[in-house]
């Protein structure tokens, strides 16, 4: 099988590299963080991937709006580069801030705003999976952690219809067993139609607000304690995983 | 020429609708109908019309925003508005931000004295001149920003444009100082400090008469006058925020002092006994303590306050005091990588306001304790979201006493490899011949006087500049290329962070590695021009690390720091001379023996006083409230209810690490300890939690420092800590410690630091102390007041454990699980959260005297005996009984299972011999466990020999008891309602 190789882009704030690194290590990629500015000085590295990740976290302390900056250095010093990189069959994610600097940089449709608490928030929410995506194959629905004060997906009506005529909608916040168990609300922050994430390019770029890399295993899981109990109860085995590395593990099996 | 570029939402704005909730909330009086905010960025560089619309359209997504560069963009209806910045000099991180946006657009650098400033623009509708007043005084803090208000007419005919650039008229001089004065001025100098040419004085130097006679007669024996850079570096380094001399100096008996004797002195006992099992790797001797994780890791942890900075500015004293205890983990050794936050906010009630005066005359009042609050609490929300640190665990307590000074506890948990690059990573060394590198952010005026004010009372004359605010971003980008680059290619031989004191302390500090330093003041990169050589040695401007680097590695480190974006540069050389020499423009203005700067130090012999106490114990009369009523007033009290407010929005899952929640079960209820797993590959686990009891203080300090040592230690057996790898950090926080009485209790609190971490084992391996949480000013009447703190101790343990899938949370699992509680129940009720309460209804002071005391040798036994039925995987559940007593914590476990219980309490062990004793009584030593139907046996077994009592089952959705003659039956829903009620709007 080939190991796709992964380029994680970090720097300016930027602060999941490590975890998202290692959740693409745990599915069987090679994954290797690179400063922007090293991504800009030789973009070469561009070309021997297969994956791009760009990881949540808070570049440019979200000042002028998140995503903004990191947004418009991408664009200003790697347009081309990543066009050429899009051209071929690869696959790219942005998560959470990495979701906003995507959007900034106009490689996914709509926006992300401030969240209608007005407020940062963290929490688990519930998904419900729609459209094509890869990266999302063989999953119907999965809870993820959030952590966000811009998150509240907004696209205007044109730009809404663009998406659903696309299937360019990923992902949607429910009232899942998470929200249930916690009593809270499915939609975290007021996103237009639930929308938690969306894709471009066919699918093959995946916008998220939620982290997947942060529930790779069992013991990550809010409730775990509450659970564990009731599989020792059951008899049954206590799992491992988390529901997170089911991405990563499609963006593997999609080079195999 | 200057232009203004306004950006504005297109889409509704939840920020603007943010605020109109605010100020409906804290302005019911008035007819507010609408909000709307827009961001201006003001550029002062000479730039083309097109160049600002360039940059104008980057700072805009066309999709949600709109800009102007003509006009500040206004809503249709508004009846004022009011524009608020920064003062000049203020840390602007959002301008900072714009103007690389700006230099990236552009592909060129803004020139000298051009530079972006950002201000935002509030309009109210619907509001009275008088209420905009008011409202802009809620939303801006003077000390740090302005605020402008204009009427919408006035504003319609245009607003103008502030360019709030810093213009300093100081002389850039070094002046010696005359200390042949008489001890009158002496007293003067180091109380106000250095005397301007005008007459104005420069501020705190915290020295006392007895340390500048010292300094006199050193110089009179050098035969030259000190220089007043040299004057201010030793106020610096002997500052109490430095020496931490209350706890150096000889005390009544104590001739090695407090912290030897009784806090080192513990830890060495503790590690002799150990031997072999000793996991304590540095302790004490560097910017926070280190331990064993495993084999081929060390995790550190340092808590800091930063107390006096957060009552003036409450964001920024909380942000940089975040972002500063991180830094502590980044100059552990040759640098750890942070991964965790804890924080801790003492303050007044944030629900009623007392307003106080820093001036008779009543101008200055202190912010009330609600936005102190709500300020230290965005503070470390910024400080700890934007760096990527998760914040795992923390807590609320509230005392009128905390009106004066807040204490604000911030934590950072590091972590880094026991070697790397043939370096073992705890040690290092600067050499004679080094480059002394400083790398970070730039300096100005902030935080000057920091360290000697924080010795201080806080009081009218309080300096301004000693406020500062944070930037994570620039540290994240210094963290990054340290952590992940710098260290493990080799590129220096000793680091430390820039706190107290600036370059003066660091650069003094690391110079008794290798024996001396000398310093070219000149080449510190400064923010704006101006600053006298003293003010660049001592300001405490933040994000600062200082490097020791070899010669043949500077232009690697350099070119690594440039990649990253990160400013360093040489400022001089550490040697080996013995002197601290620092030149500017190659003439010398300071030149002091290495010995007299760290050693000179006058010590103090302190003498103690037993205070008298007259409390007095609660009639029975007070005491009839149904119980009920008083179990669901508790749980919505402060000090105890939920802080799920903060919890919900600090990231505490950033890096992937974390495994037991701050809010954990079904209802999320706040915990005392938290686990998390810093390796992805790894099982093994780190686990924090805390303890404190301050109102304990009331009574007696010995049974306070007890308590809060061992709750924390209890805290984190029950979330599945090991004693056999849990250290313990000490945070002193005392009021008025110049006097007899409370340097008595200092003593005694010391003493049970000592007892009470020997008997369970758990070593000291980092503490801190600020010794004058006081206040001094005026009431509402202009009387004189003053404020002091309780004697306070945060006690926090970090373990190191082998498996986190054997963690435990707090809350109810299943119905049918057995409840037992581990431990007595006696009559201690002084000092309760329950005669707290009473105290207040009954609008009098009901202290009592029945303390709780800590039985170690008993507990001993229980926490192991609980430690082995956590391996054996009985336990379900396990909560640390604490404030509010047992009948708070059977709450608390229920809400978070939303699970019921079936109780019976009456043959509880120990003296407790009312119905309110056995539910309230904050007995110490005390667990509440659930086990697994089934488990009973084997968990009974596990317990032999310690005390353990059945009291019931869960059951149902509601807790019904029996406590003595009592019965209680409340619904799980009510007790939730009230859990939640305290901060429910926040």
């Amino acid at each position: 099988m080939i190991k796709p190789k992964v380029t994680i882009f970090s720097g300016y704030g930027l602060n999941c590299e490590e975890e998202t690194k290692a959740a693409f290590e745990f599915a069987g990629a090679e994954a290797h963080i690179r400063h922007i500015n090293d991504i800009i000085a030789t973009p070469s590295v561009l070309k021997e991937s297969q994956v791009l990740a760009f990881p949540g976290g808070f570049s440019y302390g979200d000042d002028t709006g998140s995503g903004k900056a990191y947004g418009n250095r991408v664009k200003e010093h790697l347009s081309e580069e990543l066009d050429a990189f899009l051209q071929r069959d690869t696959l790219a994610i942005g998560i959470c801030n990495g979701f906003q600097i995507l959007t900034s940089a106009g490689l996914l449709p709509g926006a992300l705003i401030a969240n209608d608490s007005a407020r940062f928030i963290c929490r688990w929410v519930d998904l419900k999976v729609e459209g094509h995506s890869p990266w999302l194959r063989g999953i119907e629905s999965l809870s993820l952690p959030i952590a966000h004060g811009e998150g509240k997906y907004y696209a205007d009506q044109k730009t809404l219809a663009q998406l659903k005529k696309d299937d360019a909608v990923a992902l949607r916040y429910e009232r899942g067993p998470m929200s249930e168990h916690f009593d809270l609300p499915g939609n975290p922050n007021g996103a237009l139609e639930n929308i938690a994430g969306v894709t471009a390019y066919d699918g093959r770029v995946l916008g998220l607000m939620p982290h997947p890399e942060r529930a790779i295993r069992f013991t990550q899981l809010p409730q775990w304690t509450c659970e564990k109990e009731r599989y020792l109860r059951d008899g049954a085995p206590v799992p491992e995983e988390g529901p997170g590395i089911a991405l990563f593990r499609n963006a593997v099996d999609y080079f195999a | 020429m200057t232009r203004r570029i306004t950006v504005a939402a297109k889409v509704e704005d939840a920020r603007a609708l943010g605020y109109l909730r605010t100020l409906r909330d804290i302005f019911p009086g008035s007819k507010i109908r609408s909000v709307a905010v827009a961001q201006a960025y003001t550029v002062d560089a000479k730039l083309t019309a097109k160049e600002i619309d360039t940059f104008a359209r980057r700072l805009t997504n066309p999709l949600i925003d709109e800009y102007s560069t003509s006009r500040v963009i206004a809503p249709k209806k508004y009846t004022f508005v009011i524009e608020i910045g920064f003062h000049p000099g203020v840390t602007d991180n959002v301008a900072k931000t714009a103007r690389q946006m700006l230099e990236d657009a552009l592909g060129k650098k803004l020139k000298k004295d051009e530079d972006v400033y950002t201000s935002f623009f509030v309009f109210l509708d619907g509001v009275s001149r008088s209420d905009a007043e008011a409202m802009a005084r809620e939303l801006h803090n003077p000390l740090i920003e302005r605020a402008s208000i204009y009427d919408a007419k006035q504003a319609k005919r245009g607003l103008p444009i502030v360019v709030p650039q810093v213009h300093l008229h100081e002389r850039v001089a070094v002046d010696a100082v005359s200390l042949d004065v008489s001890d009158d001025e002496l007293v003067r100098i180091g109380k106000e400090g250095v005397a301007n040419p005008d007459g104005t004085r420069r501020g705190p130097l915290a020295l006392s008469l007895n340390a500048m006679k010292t300094i006199q007669s050193h110089y009179r024996k050098l035969k030259r006058l000190p220089t007043d850079i040299e004057l201010e570096s030793l106020a610096q380094t002997w500052s109490e925020h430095c020496k931490h001399s209350i706890f150096a100096d000889p005390i009544d008996e104590v001739k090695e002092g407090i912290y030897k004797r009784y806090i080192k002195g513990a830890t060495q006992k503790i590690r002799k006994s150990k031997g072999k099992r000793d996991f304590c790797l540095s302790v004490f001797t560097d910017n926070a303590g280190g331990i064993a994780f495993d084999g081929e890791y060390i995790v550190t942890h340092k808590v800091e306050t930063h107390n006096s900075p957060s009552a003036l500015d409450p964001f920024g004293g909380a942000i940089t005091g975040i972002v500063g205890v991180n830094r502590d983990a980044l100059g552990f050794g040759l640098g750890a990588k942070p991964i965790a936050n804890v924080y801790g906010y003492c303050v007044g009630d944030p629900h009623k306001d007392v307003p106080v005066y820093r001036d008779a005359a009543k101008k200055q009042p202190l912010l009330p304790s609600r936005r102190i609050l709500e300020g230290v609490i965005r503070g470390v929300n910024a400080g700890g979201n934007q760096s990527g640190i998760p914040t795992p665990l923390g807590f609320v307590a509230t005392d009128p006493r905390y009106r004066g000074k807040p204490l604000v506890f911030a934590g950072t948990v590091g972590f880094l490899p026991r070697k790397s690059a043939g370096r073992v990573l705890h040690k290092k060394k600067a050499r004679a011949g080094d480059y002394i590198v400083v790398a970070g952010g730039r300096v100005g005026l902030d935080g000057i006087h920091g360290a000697t004010f924080s010795s201080e009372a806080l009081a009218s004359g309080s300096p301004a500049t000693a406020v500062q605010i944070g930037d994570p971003i620039t540290q994240k980008k210094m963290s990054d290329a340290v952590v992940r680059e710098a260290r493990d290619r080799a590129l220096y031989t000793s680091i430390t962070d820039n706190g107290a004191g600036g370059i003066s302390c660091s650069i003094a500090e690391m110079a008794k590695e290798c024996g001396g330093a000398l310093v070219n003041l000149e080449k510190v990169p400064l923010k704006y021009p101006g600053l006298s050589p003293w003010q660049i040695w001592i300001s405490e401007s933040q994000e600062r690390m200082t490097f020791a680097v070899p010669k043949k590695h500077w232009k690697e480190l350099k070119k690594l720091f440039d990649r990253h974006d990160v400013e360093a540069c040489v400022v001089g050389e550490f040697t080996a001379s013995g002197k601290c020499v620092v030149k500017y423009k190659g003439k010398t203005i300071m030149d002091m023996h290495m010995e007299f700067l760290h050693d000179g130090r006058p010590v103090e012999h302190q003498k103690t006083r037993k205070p008298v106490y007259t409390n007095i114990e609660p009639p029975k009369s007070i005491r009839n409230v149904p119980l009920e009523k008083s179990l669901l007033a508790l749980l919505s009290r402060s000090n105890i209810g939920s802080i799920s407010f903060i919890s919900q929005q600090y990231d505490h899952e950033v890096q992937g690490t974390s495994v037991t929640k701050p809010l954990q079960g079904r209802g999320r209820v706040n915990a005392d300890a938290g686990v998390i797993q810093p390796l992805p590959h790894s099982k093994k686990g780190v686990v924090l939690s805390h303890g404190f009891f301050p109102w304990y203080s009331d009574i007696d300090t010995y049974a306070m420092a007890a308590a809060s040592i061992d709750a924390a230690v209890r805290s984190a057996v029950c979330a599945g800590a090991s004693l056999e790898h849990l250290a313990v950090l000490d945070n002193f926080c005392w009021s008025s410690s110049n006097t007899p009485e409370r340097l008595y209790e200092l003593k005694e609190s010391a003493k049970a630091v000592y007892d009470t971490a020997v008997a369970y084992g758990t070593p000291y391996i980092s503490g801190k102390d600020s010794m004058f949480n006081d206040f001094r000013g005026f009431d509402a009447k202009g009387k004189k007041i003053h404020i002091a703190a309780p004697p306070t101790l945060l006690i926090s343990a970090i373990g190191v454990i082998d498996d986190v899938s054997r963690a435990v949370t707090i809350d109810f699992k299943a119905e049918g699980d057995r409840i037992y509680l581990i431990g007595e129940t006696h009559d201690e009720l002084g000092a309760s959260e329950y005669f707290a309460l009473l105290s207040e209804k009954a609008k009098k002071t009901y202290v009592g005297t029945g303390v709780p005391r800590t039985h170690t040798k008993k507990n001993l036994l229980a926490y192991r005996a609980l430690e082995h039925a956590i391996q054996k995987g009985c336990i379900a559940s396990a909560l640390s009984v604490g404030r509010g007593g047992l009948a708070v914590a059977l709450s608390k476990s229920a809400i978070g299972g939303q699970l019921g219980a079936l109780l019976d309490l009456s043959q509880l062990p120990g003296n407790a011999s009312s119905d309110d004793a056995i539910l309230f009584s904050e007995s110490q030593g005390r667990v509440l466990v659930s086990v697994r139907a089934g488990m009973e046996a084997e968990f009974e077994k596990a317990m032999k020999g310690a005390k353990c009592t059945r009291i019931g089952t869960v059951k149902g959705s509601e807790l019904s008891l029996i406590a003595g003659s009592s019965t209680l039956k409340i619904p799980l829903g009510t007790l939730t309602a009230a859990y939640r009620a305290s901060f429910k709007d926040w």
